[in-house]
């Protein structure tokens, strides 16, 4: 493919996240944080979002699961998982978490359980379209071009 | 600290700014210190508040400001600002994805210098090394001041022997030493501006090691009676400065009202409004002896003439019978002693002052029972006035009272002579400051307290003094020989137990003294005269105004601000405290003479 035909896909794909709410704007800030310096900041910043993340969802299951919940807890996983999204930029997991924050407050373990769920969904796609995103990326600078600047 | 590009780091300043950035999540700390290396600073980051702690404790000079998220799983954001507050004395910096208001007046309540939301954008980072640079500023007036106050002393008594002093005397010096002040703080001001770092040797920092020293030298000397001087003399540390002492010991205080207060929630009850000296307060305190109220009545010549009296003090010294608090109040030297009116409206009428109780030295003959402070929780920020609580009174005899705010005038010795005559109870010497329009500082006499109830009468929170206390006492402003011990003496409905509470909303020391005001009225006629004990830094109040003598002003002049710096200090602190309660002493006589 050439390299004018993925950097317009580039855009596209990567315009389309931010208009669906998928990122907001701290991703841009991420990428301009990116400098020759560190030319792999996005990722290793996202990558590390995406451990974190899976870890605290793996721990809000299992504590969900328990026979008496512990909603404090839950509660803090959440405000965590909150703050991972956020840094990141993933709206959608973070808009997700301020409903799951509720149904806490409320002791309310299926709409925890729901909210999980759609925690889960929700990250599960920002996940793969940032891996889209990063591999247009590769594909880009492979081909010899510069991956476009979205601001 | 050793750093060999020291100077060139100082001319660069902000850039190379050491930060400490704590934050449980790692993809916020990797964001964070790539953002805070663009802006030019040295960052460290530390996924832990225990490894930030360590790190902060074993390298005392090696960071400048700290970052910290407030949630985190080892130990609460707000623990770790402050102990670094208490400990390190560095800005800290909160962070957090949730912006609710409580959460962010929590922040500033424990100190925090700000409080950031995140994503936290560059532009916010970028401005961080002002919160550096007004730290410095501040220590730098703070030694000023102190060294202020220290000529003062020796201008006004020449030595620490308060008897021969007369009041009228050290106003005046009072005024002459504050002009000296001003031009001595311009003068050092300019120096320090072209490097700020440079203000850092100014700065003690207390390891572990040093505050345990202190701690040693405080339960030595006993917290009732311990005194800047006095620790300092104990602890025998070359290079430490009584103000270093005086400031460390007010944090202490916080501290160890933050502990009881913790212990106490659970069995006390909730916050006290305002105003609350009322009569059920009053109705609880007994006033008792007649051998006090003779003694007492040998001063009663004072009480006629204390126009010092601000409105609401306490009954005349003659009303024997009184079998209620009387409240502590403000003493100004134009007021007019308030005699025969009933306690119950002392109350209304306390003007807004806060008053700083020293017991040091006051003492003689203080028994033990007696030191049972009562507390009075109060909401503090009333009106952004401090909130001054009634004060309580003697259980023995108003009259003690009546001569101390008759002390204002011009009776030092009097005073101290009926002092002695009178009391083997404690006396709190209390120095009242006024908010905002005050420019003089008042002395609040001690309340006696009931000894054989040990009831407090209601009693005031004194503002937690430092050292510049006892100075202030020195001067003879607060009739004591030694300033050395603030006693909070809270006024609580409940005056049994002799528990000192803590005021909810202020977290004082239990050194802290307030006087609710009940109207501006009072406020506003207060004579401009008050003598204002030098409280460097205002930790327990949020909102203590000073007013006060002219030499005084610069000394407070910032207590907001020093407030918010050094106010909480966690229970957490528990391994580094090893103090407990502290039985503050009561006054149970008359106490002024």
């Amino acid at each position: 493919m050439e390299s004018s035909d993925l950097q317009r896909r580039y855009i596209d794909f990567t315009s389309t996240l931010f208009r669906e709410g998928f990122l907001d704007s701290q991703y841009t800030q991420l990428q301009q944080l990116q400098d020759e310096s560190n030319p792999e900041f996005v990722t290793e910043v996202v990558t590390l979002f995406f451990q974190d993340s899976e870890k605290l969802q793996d721990d809000l299951t299992r504590t969900l699961d328990q026979e008496v919940v512990d909603f404090k807890k839950v509660a803090a996983h959440v405000h965590q998982l909150k703050g991972s999204s956020a840094s990141i930029g993933a709206q959608r997991v973070k808009n997700v978490c301020m409903a799951f924050r509720i149904c806490c407050e409320e002791m309310n373990r299926e709409g925890c359980l729901g909210c999980l769920q759609q925690a889960r969904q929700e990250y599960f796609l920002v996940k793969s379209k940032l891996e889209t995103v990063f591999r247009l990326e590769q594909q880009i600078v492979a081909g010899g071009g510069s991956i476009p600047t979205m601001w | 600290m050793e750093r060999p590009l020291f100077s060139a780091r100082a001319e660069a300043f902000p850039a190379g700014l050491r930060v400490l950035v704590v934050d449980d999540d790692p993809t916020w700390l990797k964001i964070l210190e790539k953002m805070l290396r663009k802006c030019s600073y040295e960052v460290t980051t530390c996924s832990l508040a225990t490894d930030a702690l360590s790190m902060l404790r074993e390298q005392k000079d090696k960071f400048d400001i700290v970052i910290s998220d407030v949630n985190m799983p080892d130990m609460d954001g707000f623990k770790l600002l402050e102990h670094v507050g208490l400990e390190m004395d560095l800005p800290v910096i909160m962070m957090s994805i949730d912006g609710e208001t409580s959460r962010v007046m929590k922040g500033v309540q424990h100190g925090a210098c700000d409080y950031l939301l995140k994503p936290v954008r560059m532009k916010e980072l970028k401005n961080i090394w002002q919160h550096v640079y007004r730290k410095k500023m501040h220590e730098l007036k703070e030694i000023q001041t102190h060294y202020n106050n220290e000529d003062i002393n020796i201008l006004r008594y020449g030595s620490e022997d308060l008897d021969d002093r007369n009041l009228t005397d050290g106003i005046t010096n009072i005024s002459s030493a504050r002009k000296r002040k001003d031009v001595d703080y311009k003068e050092f001001g300019d120096q320090e501006f072209g490097d700020p770092s440079r203000l850092k040797k100014a700065r003690v920092v207390w390891s572990v090691d040093l505050h345990q020293k202190f701690v040693n030298a405080v339960n030595q000397i006993g917290l009732d009676k311990v005194g800047p001087k006095k620790i300092l003399d104990l602890m025998n540390v070359p290079g430490l400065t009584r103000e270093n002492v005086a400031s460390h010991l007010q944090k202490y205080r916080l501290y160890l009202s933050r502990l009881q207060k913790q212990s106490e929630d659970s069995t006390s009850g909730g916050n006290m409004p305002s105003d609350l000296i009322n009569n059920d307060n009053v109705a609880n305190f007994e006033l008792t002896s007649s051998t006090n109220m003779q003694q007492c009545s040998e001063h009663t010549k004072h009480v006629g003439t204390s126009e010092n009296l601000v409105p609401g003090i306490i009954a005349d010294a003659h009303i024997g019978d009184i079998k209620k608090i009387v409240p502590v109040q403000g003493i100004e030297s134009e007021k007019g002693l308030i005699s025969d009116s009933p306690i119950s409206q002392n109350f209304n009428n306390v003007p807004r002052l806060s008053a700083l109780f020293s017991f040091k030295g006051m003492t003689p003959g203080i028994e033990e029972k007696a030191r049972e402070p009562t507390t009075s929780k109060h909401q503090t920020l009333h009106d952004g006035a401090p909130r001054m609580q009634c004060m309580h009174y003697p259980g023995q005899g108003n009259c003690g009272m009546l001569d101390d705010y008759s002390y204002l005038s011009s009776s030092d010795q009097d005073h101290q002579v009926s002092f002695n005559l009178c009391s083997s109870s404690p006396v709190i010497s209390a120095t009242v400051t006024n908010e905002k329009d005050m420019k003089d500082l008042s002395e609040m006499k001690p309340v006696p307290t009931d000894q054989r109830n040990a009831h407090f009468a209601a009693i005031p929170q004194v503002a937690c003094m430092t050292g510049s206390v006892s100075l202030q006492i020195k001067h003879g402003m607060v009739h004591s020989q030694d300033a050395g011990a603030i006693c909070k003496l809270d006024g609580s409905p409940n005056t049994k137990g002799c528990s000192t509470e803590q005021i909810d909303n202020q977290e004082c020391f239990p050194l802290t003294c307030e006087f609710s005001p009940k109207s501006e009225a009072e406020l506003d006629s207060l004579p401009g005269d008050l003598h204002l004990c030098s409280i460097q830094k205002f930790g327990c109040f949020e909102d203590v105004g000073f007013g006060g003598a002219e030499n005084f002003q610069d000394i407070i002049s910032t207590p907001d601000t020093q407030v918010q710096n050094d106010w909480y200090i966690s229970s957490e602190l528990n391994n580094d405290y090893l103090y407990e309660t502290v039985d503050y002493p009561l006054i149970d006589e008359c106490l002024f003479a």
